[in-house]
């Protein structure tokens, strides 16, 4: 009983793997009971940026993995919508009602604009798309800075929420229940018809094109899809901080970072995008402590003391990244995958 | 015995709208002066744009390889040459214009040379594994950028590098009314020598010949036995080296370099290319000159427009030709 509503709730889409659903669990309740194990803001700000991170990852992914298209735009979705929070709570005074039309004016926007980039773009070639995106983001982020009396400029806004979220505890447990539904949805979608006919046109657009899809609208649903799952990301980054400004939520190196997560956790499979934040986010927090301690092992060595100095840790997510694209393309969760479709293949030979 | 064949019309619209938006400026501006100051740093600016594009659009053309990491051919050139002009400090401190070049060629040498062995290694380790993928050339050449910067930041350190010119360039030269800068008319001048380069090899040279044949059809060059892969190899060297000079000659046009020099001028520089036709020479040429000259015009007579200039004329050229203005590639 329990699988069968299990196997609805994740859409026929198990972890296949009992390494990788271990793993999930044990991010459900450690996301879950955040509050309440770990004590201090500390903890739930880093589980809160886990949280926001996996649906933003994963709605790229929805892009990147499934339809197999490179946008360097996306965390201009995720700003809107959390200059759409900001906006509005800025303008209306703190209640539901700003929340509301902050969403739903971040929804718009962001609609429009992603069927625009879609359609001017997405008809040539892939590379094409890339190029484009890279430009209007950085306009984008020129254009919001510099319409200070709305964004606040480089200052960014600070602004209230209604009473009810006053406390941490219930912010939080908003956000953990939004992220969930999000995710839920995102892989309904992926394992919907429409998400294979995505997986299609990414495998072989002609053949998709020649079988009668029209690729190009296919394209573009999917670019505007990911755009609107990326701004509810931009949504709940801004509910958690109460700030936004142009470094939280649309600088170029949470677009890098999203596309290293996106990556390394496994392209195409949704559940990546979970791994991969929970690593990615623990990473950034702790990796360089514990970079810090391997520091002075090699103190002596010139070039590579700073080479592992912990300011330079991106550099070997650099690295990893530039291996798992040539070596492992389905990154983490398509590694524990792996090892296990490999063993019964090898009981197989083994037992005539 | 065979008949003439057609001359292969030239399409000169295109490289007309140089001259006249520089003409539409004009009465804009109001004053004469000003507009020729305006105009040659606008040159000046479009020629390094192009020097550090026209590398990129090659490599495109003939290989169908767009690498976003070269930003760190133009970030490496940068603080080779900051480093090779900081040890000579004398030299470009001192009253003598001929102590001066005789620091900033080898400076410029010096970025040339490590930036195209940087290319090298580039192409070699990044590149070759992923031809013909082009998620995978996207995702690797991002890689790449990501671990040059860092790399950078690990040699260079991270905060940014002032760089004073030469003693001898500094200031201004009147001509009549109008002040210009010493070093933009270097950058010209220099860019102009780079094209004037890189015309004859492409058009006067059989290594010419075989690079534009090569970019209209490579399968075709292939099958008569040319080696396009080693062709290949040594443009995207020359790429990189071109983006080199291009970034020590940045770096003296901001007087200062930071490590985020290669991302924020990538951006510039895809839309550059994408202006002119993906591989293109020409287009880029044409695509640098009237970036460098709108992001001047548009700059003195209204700042806040000057910041979206560049994205406004990509989407013009687009809508009016939605390859670019040259496009060589068929799709």
């Amino acid at each position: 009983m329990t699988d069968r509503l299990m196997d609805r709730l994740l859409s026929h889409d198990l972890p296949r793997s009992r390494a990788l659903a271990l793993l999930l669990a044990a991010v459900l309740l450690g996301l879950a009971l955040t509050p309440f194990v770990f004590p201090g803001t500390q903890a739930m700000n880093v589980a809160a940026k886990v949280m926001v991170f996996i649906v933003l990852v994963a709605s790229f992914d929805l892009l990147l993995g499934y339809t197999g298209i490179v946008s360097f735009a996306h965390t201009m979705f995720f700003g809107i919508g959390a200059y759409g929070i900001a906006i509005a709570s800025t303008r209306l005074g703190p209640g539901w009602l700003a929340l509301a039309v902050g969403v739903a004016a971040a929804l718009a926007v962001s609609l429009l604009l992603s069927l625009l980039i879609g359609l001017f773009s997405l008809r040539v070639k892939a590379i094409f798309f890339a190029m484009i995106t890279l430009a209007v983001a950085s306009a984008f982020l020129t254009l919001a800075s510099q319409l200070s009396d709305w964004t606040g400029g480089e200052d960014g806004l600070s602004f209230r929420l209604p009473e009810a979220l006053s406390d941490r505890r219930a912010s939080y447990y908003l956000l953990f229940g939004a992220a969930l539904v999000l995710v839920l949805a995102m892989l309904r979608i992926v394992n919907s018809p429409f998400g294979r006919v995505l997986q299609a046109i990414r495998e072989n657009d002609f053949r998709a094109e020649a079988i009668g899809y029209r690729t190009v609208v296919y394209r573009t649903l999917s670019n505007v899809l990911s755009a609107l799952f990326a701004t509810l990301a931009g949504c709940l980054l801004a509910l958690w901080l109460r700030y936004n400004g142009p470094d939280t939520s649309l600088s170029f190196e949470i677009m890098l970072d999203v596309l290293l997560i996106v990556v390394i956790g496994g392209m195409g499979t949704v559940y990546g995008a979970v791994v991969g934040s929970l690593l990615f986010v623990l990473a950034q927090s702790q990796l360089q402590n514990l970079m810090a301690l391997a520091a002075p092992l090699v103190g002596g060595v010139p070039l590579l003391s700073t080479l592992v100095s912990p300011e330079r840790w991106l550099l070997w997510l650099g690295v990893l990244f530039v291996l798992s694209v040539y070596h492992f393309p389905n990154g983490i969760v398509g590694r524990l995958r792996a090892r296990r479709t490999r063993q019964p293949v090898q009981q197989q030979k083994e037992t005539p | 015995m065979t008949a003439a064949l057609p001359r292969a019309s030239f399409d000169v619209l295109p490289i007309a709208l140089v001259p006249l938006l520089a003409l539409a400026a004009w009465p804009l501006v109001g004053s004469s002066s000003t507009w020729l100051t305006l105009t040659v740093a606008g040159l000046a600016m479009g020629m390094i744009v192009f020097i550090v594009a026209s590398g990129l659009t090659l490599v495109f053309g003939l290989m169908d390889v767009l690498n976003f990491g070269h930003g760190v051919f133009i970030a490496f050139g940068a603080f080779i040459a900051t480093s090779v002009l900081g040890g000579l400090a004398d030299w470009t401190g001192a009253d003598s214009l001929w102590l001066n070049l005789a620091a900033l060629f080898p400076a410029m040498l010096a970025a040339m040379a490590l930036a195209a062995a940087l290319g090298w290694a580039f192409e070699r380790v990044l590149v070759r594994p992923v031809y013909g993928q082009h998620l995978k050339q996207i995702l690797i050449t991002m890689g790449g950028m990501i671990i040059g910067e860092e790399l950078i930041k690990a040699i260079w350190g991270p905060a940014l590098i002032p760089l004073s010119l030469p003693q001898a360039l500094r200031g201004v030269l009147a001509l009549g009314d109008a002040s210009v800068e010493k070093f933009r008319l270097l950058a010209t001048g220099l860019g102009a020598v780079v094209l004037a380069a890189m015309l004859y090899t492409l058009n006067r040279t059989r290594l010419g010949l075989l690079v534009r044949a090569g970019v209209q059809d490579r399968e075709m060059v292939e099958s008569l036995g040319y080696p396009v892969r080693t062709l290949f190899v040594g443009v995207f060297v020359a790429g990189s080296a071109l983006a080199g000079l291009g970034g020590s000659l940045w770096a003296l046009y901001q007087q200062g370099v930071v490590p985020q020099i290669g991302a924020q001028l990538n951006v510039l520089i895809f839309i550059v290319i994408i202006i002119g036709g993906l591989g293109s020479t020409l287009g880029c040429f044409v695509g640098a000159l009237l970036v460098g000259l709108l992001a001047n015009y548009t700059g003195f007579l209204w700042p806040k427009v000057a910041l979206f200039s560049n994205i406004g004329l990509m989407v013009a050229v687009l809508l009016w030709r939605p390859r670019g203005l040259y496009s060589v590639t068929t799709w």
